[in-house]
């Protein structure tokens, strides 16, 4: 007789499918809505119609879901990683700078003063550009530095912090600070970059007109599909080996190491690539937005992004988009009613989330999940 | 001659010419192939360590400690607190470095010039004292982790477990009494069952020194009896080195003839079996007090 065969007892797993049929149908519907729906009820229903999706309406959706691209960014390196940063606005800045220098040589001579330098050079009193400014006027070569610039200084910073092994609040804190002096940096009208008030006052995009109402609304699509793609890609990575490395790293980083595992590739990654995504997100928010200025470095801004992640409920993925369209959607309704209250709000919202919630809004769901268990409810997951 | 030892004699001739020229590294040697990053273990010894001192804010951790590991041996360190134990662990797996002394694995691998994933990689594996597994995954994907393959961020990315390696996984947490829980999440696990799961994760990466530090603590004394008998399943296979506070889990492992190391101020205070340092006067002055 033979003995029995471990591998046969093995229970079966349900892990490896990159999403159920039930995700799947989900993201589907997501991008019927992204593509079609909403610019139906933009651009062919019209204005007095109660089905009508106003302007105001896409403008907020669109920039809102760029921040879930952050507070999605911020689950792979925070959820999943366990590394709060409290900088990721730098990166998110730097995108939308590479992508508003661009938008900046478009308006060409139709600024205030006719120059062929953008209006705050003209102010400065320079003469020529600065040689940072010296591909602006290519697309492709913006859209490389939007892609490039976050990822050379994550790649930089992260190697040292990381090899140093600094972890925890003060590798938070150093975000922090790093954000903090690229706010200060970019303040300066020395640096080049219009100083406090940033880029404003876009005309074109790729040579077209950017207040059209079909430009608004390709600009909307492709935003929400780039939410999406980010989405599957970051499942696709948690969902890897690579994945389970970095919650390993999360839950027992020494253990990872005298595994054979060198943490910081792993750690690198993984920070270069949220930090690319949160560029990503800025370049799109700014033709949509239309401005970019420095506060958008502060370091309440990043802390901001955190907190979407949070309340949306760590490690889930879903959970900070829900989160960032949560936080947003109540911010922009509270300081239209009460405008004084907000920052109590979000403070107290952090608060009850952090003691009620651990989970976030994510935690919901599982809670409810396991009273019904408790009961005796059969539940279908 | 036979011809036959003719062929013999003629084949032996034609692998000593191809070596050389297969693994540049192997003309140096006696007759043997040395590899870079293999360990080199012809003269049995595993580990050896030489007047190793550590000390830290002029606090004598080690001091000058010289100790050495055979191949296929089980050593049991015992010692009271802040006898080094621990700092002895830290320095064999590169996680503090010395500050006199040297430290070899096999006969050839410098571990003071290692960074702690390079010595993982040449084959030391190390338990903490308080279990480390990974919480939040589940049982089988923390000895998914250990597995002995390629540690690289690419491969990572596209790893796919092939059936060898799930049949390894299973018998692996057959050994360690989980394969019911294998897909359970590991933090749900008691701490007996975790402590053993961290075993089963060294084993996964078939090291050839494994350092336990307190291996049985906090288990019940059925698990402790399991724990001793999985041990010594593993003698001769690998080299152990078995730090432990409790004297019947020693005794069990030891079997009366193993040998035994106490520490006691950062050096070796007494060598022998169990029975042998227990009744020397001054393992009984450290362990008692005057």
């Amino acid at each position: 007789m033979t003995p029995a065969q471990p591998a046969n007892l093995l229970p079966e797993s349900k892990r490896g499918l990159l999403l159920g049929v039930r995700g799947w149908s989900v993201v589907i519907g997501a991008l019927v809505v992204i593509a079609v729906l909403v610019p139906v009820l933009n651009l062919v229903v019209p204005i007095g119609n109660p089905l009508h999706f106003g302007d105001y309406g896409v403008a907020l959706v669109g920039k809102i879901m760029c921040y879930a691209m952050c507070a999605l960014s911020m689950d792979l390196i925070w959820g999943y990683t366990g590394i709060l940063s409290l900088g990721h606005g730098l990166y998110f800045a730097l995108g939308g700078y590479a992508m508003g220098m661009y938008l900046m040589r478009q308006i060409g001579h139709d600024g205030n003063y006719r120059s062929d330098l953008p209006d705050f050079m003209v102010f400065l009193d320079w003469k020529t550009m600065p040689w940072t400014w010296a591909g602006s006027a290519s697309f492709v070569f913006q859209m490389f530095l939007v892609v490039a610039a976050p990822a050379v200084l994550a790649g930089v910073f992260g190697w040292f912090a990381f090899r140093s092994r600094i972890k925890g609040v003060y590798f938070s804190i150093i975000t922090q600070a790093l954000t903090f002096a690229g706010m200060l940096l970019f303040f300066r009208n020395e640096t080049g970059f219009g100083g406090n008030n940033g880029f404003t006052d876009f005309k074109r995009i790729l040579g077209i007109p950017i207040e059209l109402a079909s430009t608004r609304m390709a600009l909307f699509v492709l935003t929400g599909f780039t939410l999406i793609a980010f989405y599957l890609l970051a499942r696709a990575i948690v969902n890897s080996k690579y994945g389970r490395v970095l919650q390993a790293i999360r839950d027992a980083e020494s253990r990872v190491m005298f595994t054979g595992y060198d943490p910081l590739k792993y750690k690198l990654s993984i920070w270069v690539l949220s930090a690319v995504m949160c560029a990503v997100a800025g370049a799109l928010y700014v033709p949509q937005v239309g401005i970019i200025n420095p506060s958008e470095m502060s370091p309440a801004a990043s802390i901001e992004m955190a907190i979407w992640a949070a309340v949306g409920g760590r490690g889930t993925l879903v959970g900070p988009i829900i989160g960032a369209f949560f936080v947003n959607g109540a911010k922009s309704w509270f300081t239209q009613a009460f405008p004084e209250f907000w920052l109590y709000f979000l403070g107290a919202l952090f608060i009850a989330v952090t003691l009620f919630l651990p989970r976030g809004i994510m935690g919901i769901k599982d809670r409810l999940k396991r009273t019904n268990l408790e009961k005796g409810v059969e539940v279908k997951a | 001659m036979t011809p036959d030892l003719q062929e013999a004699g003629a084949a032996t001739l034609e692998r000593h010419r191809q070596a050389p020229a297969a693994t540049p590294a192997g003309g140096a040697s006696f007759g043997r192939l040395m590899h870079a990053h293999k360990p080199d273990f012809a003269h049995g010894v595993a580990l050896y360590l030489d007047e190793i001192s550590v000390s830290f804010d002029g606090f004598k951790a080690l001091n000058s400690l010289s100790l050495a590991i055979d191949v296929g041996e089980m050593r049991c360190i015992i010692g009271p607190n802040g006898a080094g134990k621990t700092t002895m662990m830290d320095v064999i797996t590169g996680k503090t470095r010395p500050d006199s002394g040297h430290a070899h694995f096999g006969s050839n691998i410098d571990l003071l010039r290692l960074r702690e994933p390079q010595i993982v990689r040449a084959g030391i594996c190390r338990k903490f004292q308080k279990p480390t597994v990974y919480e939040e995954l589940s049982v089988f994907e923390n000895l998914e982790l250990a597995l002995v393959n390629d540690r690289g961020v690419r491969a990572a990315l596209f790893a796919r477990l092939s059936g060898q390696q799930r049949e390894r996984i299973a018998e692996i947490l057959q050994l360690v009494h989980l394969l019911p829980e294998a897909h359970r999440i590991a933090g749900l696990l008691s701490h007996g069952q975790k402590q053993w799961l961290e075993i089963g994760m060294l084993l996964a990466q078939e090291p050839t020194l494994l350092l336990l530090d307190e291996p049985v603590a906090g288990m019940t004394d059925e698990e402790t009896e399991r724990t001793a008998e999985l041990f010594l399943t593993l003698v001769g296979k690998h080299s152990l080195v078995v730090v432990e506070h409790d004297m019947k889990f020693v005794d069990m492992v030891t079997q009366g003839h193993r040998k035994v190391t106490v520490l006691h101020e950062g050096s070796v205070l007494a060598e022998g079996t169990l029975a042998e340092v227990q009744s020397n006067a001054q393992v009984i002055d450290v362990y008692l007090g005057r």
